[in-house]
C-alpha cells in the first residue's frame, strides 16, 4: 500500500547514527531571525496551556469581562476542587490510568512479538500479512463502533472499563513500528547463535529480542499511553458519566447546561497535567520516537 | 548429521525472502558448538517450535485486531443494510439500501460532507505548510535543539477535550481573548461560534495547533536523512538558501510530504472531538445551523443522539469508501510523480 512505499525509505529505516553524518542543515548555524520565529512558534504552542492555568485561577464572572485576565488570580485551588468534585475526576483519573496502562502493556508486548516475527523470522505469507497490517492502519475507528457497541451491550458490559480496553489492545501501528526498529537493531547472527545453542523461541525472545527492543518498547509505550489517555470517540460512546475516563468526564463538564468557565478550565488543566508531567520527564524520548516512527498512531 | 543440523539452524520456510535478512547469514552461524541432536523427541520438539513460533508471535495481534477491527468492519456493512434502532437493539429488520438512499437524499449529509471537506482543507494545508517551515528552522544548528522540539510537541500531549475547551473560551463572543486581540488591530469582533466561516476556522485552528509540531518532527526526520553533498553541489552551483530549500529539500521530501498529506487527510475525514466539544450543549449538531457538523459528528448524532444505528453504519461505510477513493487518487498521483522524475 501507499503507506509502506512512502515511509519505508526515509524516516523509518534510517539509522540514527547515519543521519547525523549526513544531516543537511546541521552545518548551518541558526541566525537571530530563526530564533525569533521559533520563539513565536513556541509561544503559540505554550500560550493556550499557560492561559488555561490563568483562567483556572479566576472566577467565571471575571472570564466573561473584557479585557480577559492575563495573570493569575486567587481562585485556583477552589476551582480545582470544584472541577474534581463536579466531573468526578478522581474516578476518571483512576479509570484512565487503568485503561491506558493496560492498553500500553498489551500493545507493547504483542507489537514486539509480532514485530520480531515480521522482522527476523521467515514464515509462509509473512509478506502478505505485513502488507495487510500496514494497509489496515488506514481503517478509521468509526468503522467498528456500531458492532462493538451492540456486542458490548449484549454482553452486559456497557459502561465497564473492559469495553474500552478490549478493542485497543493491539495496534497495526505498534506492530509496524517494532518491525521497523528490529530489522535494524537486532542482528540476525545473534538469533542464529542462540538457536544453534539450542534455545527455544521463547528463550530467544526473552534473552535476545526483548533486550534489543527495549529502547523502542519504551518509546512505543509512551506513544501508546498518550494515545490511549487522549482517546475520545469510543470511550464517549461506550462509557457514561458514572464511570468515565478523563476525556469523557471533561466532555460532560464542558457540555453542562450551567457552565462555570473557570471550573471547566480547572478540569482541562487537571486532565492534561499527567501527560504534561510525562512530557517534562520523557519529552526527549517521545520526540525521538515520533521522528523514528513518523506515523500517526 | 551435519546436514540436518544445518537445516535446523536455518529458518524453517524460505518461501518468501524477509527483507533485511541476508540469505547467507544463517549458513555461517552454525559451528562445532552445536548440540548433538541425539535425542529425537527433543529435536522434533525443537523443529516444531521453529515452525510454529512465528505464527504464535503474530497470532495475538491478528486475533485481537481481527476481532475488534476487521470483523466489526464487515458487521458495520451488514448493519448498514438493516434498520437498527438504539431503543430496540434486538429488532433488526432488513432495509436493503434504504439507509444509503435516505443518506444521499438528506441535506444534512451533504452539508456534513461539504463541512468535512472545507474544514479538512483549511486545517490540513496551513498545518503542513507551517510544519514544513518549522522543520526547516529546527534543522539548523540550534542552541537547545531538543528543548525546542519538545516545546513544539507539547500541544500533541494535550487531549482533544482539554484543547477544545480552552479554545472555545478563547473564541467566545465577548470577553474572549481572540476578539480582544483583534480589537487592538481595529477588527470588529467575530462571532466564532455562530458564523459560517468563523466557526469552521475556529475548529480548524484547534487541529492546526495540536498537530503542527508533530508533523514538523516527521519532516525534520526526513530532512536529516538528505545527503549533505546534494546541498554542497547546489551551493557550488550558486544556489542560495531559499533555492536550496526549493530545489533540494522539497524534492527530497516528496515521499514524506505525500505521506503526511495522506495521514492528515485520514485524520480530517474522521474529525469528531473538536467540533463536538466546540458546540457545547448542541455539540452533536455542529452548531445551531449545522455550520461545522462533520461526517464523524453526523454519524455520532444519527447513531447515539437520534438513535438510528443502521443509518450511522451507512455513514461509517460512506466515510470508508471516501477514504478508499482518496487512497486510490493518492496512489495514482504517487505513480505519476515517480514516472515524471
Amino acid at each position: 500500500m501507499t503507506t509502506s512505499e512512502l515511509t519505508l525509505p526515509k524516516a523509518a529505516t534510517e539509522k540514527p547514527g547515519r543521519r547525523r553524518a549526513t544531516g543537511a542543515g546541521k552545518q548551518l548555524h541558526a541566525g537571530p531571525v530563526t530564533y525569533v520565529v521559533l520563539t513565536v512558534f513556541a509561544l503559540v504552542s505554550l500560550a493556550p496551556l499557560v492561559w488555561t492555568a490563568i483562567a483556572a485561577s479566576r472566577t467565571d464572572r471575571r472570564l466573561a469581562e473584557t479585557p480577559p485576565p492575563l495573570w493569575f488570580g486567587g481562585n485556583l485551588f477552589k476551582n480545582l476542587q470544584a472541577a474534581w468534585d463536579q466531573a468526578g475526576l478522581g474516578t476518571a483519573m483512576l479509570n484512565s490510568v487503568i485503561v491506558a496502562g493496560t492498553i500500553t502493556v498489551s500493545t507493547v508486548l504483542f507489537s514486539t512479538l509480532a514485530g520480531f516475527a515480521f522482522a527476523k523470522l521467515r514464515f509462509r505469507f509473512s509478506g502478505l500479512l505485513l502488507l495487510l497490517t500496514i494497509g489496515t492502519m488506514m481503517i478509521p475507528p468509526q468503522l467498528a463502533v456500531v458492532p462493538l457497541y451492540l456486542w458490548m451491550s449484549d454482553l452486559g458490559w456497557s459502561n465497564q472499563l473492559q469495553t474500552v480496553i478490549l478493542p485497543s489492545l493491539v495496534t497495526a501501528f505498534g506492530t509496524f513500528f517494532m518491525r521497523q526498529y528490529l530489522v535494524q537493531a537486532l542482528p540476525t547472527e545473534l538469533i542464529e547463535a542462540a538457536r544453534v545453542d539450542g534455545a527455544s523461541s521463547l528463550r530467544v525472545v526473552w534473552h535476545v529480542v526483548f533486550p534489543a527492543a527495549r529502547p523502542a518498547m519504551a518509546v512505543l509505550g509512551l506513544l501508546t499511553f498518550v494515545f490511549a489517555w487522549n482517546d475520545f470517540l469510543w470511550p464517549i460512546i461506550a462509557l457514561n458519566q458514572q464511570n468515565p475516563t478523563v476525556q469523557v468526564a471533561l466532555n460532560a463538564l464542558g457540555t453542562g447546561y450551567v457552565p462555570d468557565q473557570a471550573v471547566i478550565m480547572a478540569g482541562a488543566l487537571l486532565g492534561t497535567l499527567p501527560l504534561l508531567i510525562a512530557f517534562l520527564l520523557f519529552g526527549k524520548q517521545i520526540v525521538g520516537g515520533i521522528m523514528q516512527g513518523a506515523i500517526k498512531g | 548429521m551435519t546436514s540436518s543440523k544445518q537445516a535446523l539452524a536455518r529458518p524453517a520456510t524460505s518461501a518468501d525472502s524477509a527483507p533485511g535478512t541476508p540469505p547467507g547469514a544463517a549458513r555461517g552461524a552454525h559451528g562445532p558448538g552445536a548440540p548433538a541432536g541425539d535425542d529425537s523427541w527433543r529435536r522434533r520438539l525443537y523443529r516444531w517450535d521453529m515452525k510454529a513460533a512465528p505464527y504464535a508471535f503474530v497470532a495475538p495481534f491478528f486475533i485481537l485486531f481481527g476481532a475488534f477491527s476487521l470483523i466489526p468492519l464487515l458487521y458495520t456493512a451488514w448493519y448498514s443494510l438493516h434498520d437498527v434502532q438504539l431503543s430496540s437493539l434486538d429488532h433488526q429488520t432488513w432495509a436493503g439500501l434504504g439507509n444509503y438512499q435516505r443518506l444521499l437524499s438528506s441535506d444534512f449529509f451533504w452539508n456534513a460532507l461539504k463541512n468535512t471537506f472545507t474544514i479538512g482543507l483549511i486545517s490540513t494545508v496551513p498545518q503542513l505548510l507551517a510544519a514544513l517551515g518549522l522543520a526547516h528552522l529546527l534543522n539548523y544548528k540550534l542552541r537547545g535543539s531538543t528543548a525546542w522540539r519538545v516545546v513544539m510537541l507539547t500541544p500533541y500531549a494535550t487531549s482533544v477535550a482539554a484543547a477544545t475547551l480552552v479554545f472555545t473560551l478563547l473564541y467566545s463572543w465577548d470577553g474572549g481573548m481572540v476578539n480582544w486581540v483583534l480589537h487592538f488591530f481595529g477588527v470588529d469582533p467575530v462571532n466564532w461560534r455562530e458564523s459560517d466561516w468563523g466557526s469552521q476556522f475556529a475548529v480548524s485552528s484547534i487541529v492546526i495547533w495540536r498537530w503542527t509540531g508533530y508533523n514538523a518532527l516527521i519532516y525534520l526526520a526526513a530532512m536529516q536523512a538528505i545527503p549533505a553533498d546534494l546541498y554542497e553541489s547546489a551551493a557550488i552551483d550558486g544556489a542560495n538558501r531559499w533555492q536550496q530549500f526549493r530545489h533540494v529539500t522539497i524534492p527530497q521530501l516528496r515521499p514524506t510530504i505525500l505521506f503526511t498529506v495522506v495521514v492528515s487527510t485520514i485524520g480530517a475525514t474522521q474529525l469528531f472531538g473538536e467540533p463536538l466539544l466546540f458546540g457545547g450543549v448542541s455539540g452533536s449538531k455542529g452548531g445551531s445551523e449545522h455550520q461545522y457538523q462533520t461526517l464523524g459528528l453526523y454519524m455520532y448524532d444519527q447513531g447515539w443522539v437520534i438513535g438510528n444505528l443502521g443509518k450511522a453504519s451507512a455513514i461509517a461505510w460512506t466515510m470508508f469508501l471516501l477514504l478508499l477513493i482518496i487512497a486510490a487518487v493518492n496512489l495514482l498521483l504517487t505513480r505519476r510523480l515517480r514516472k515524471s522524475q
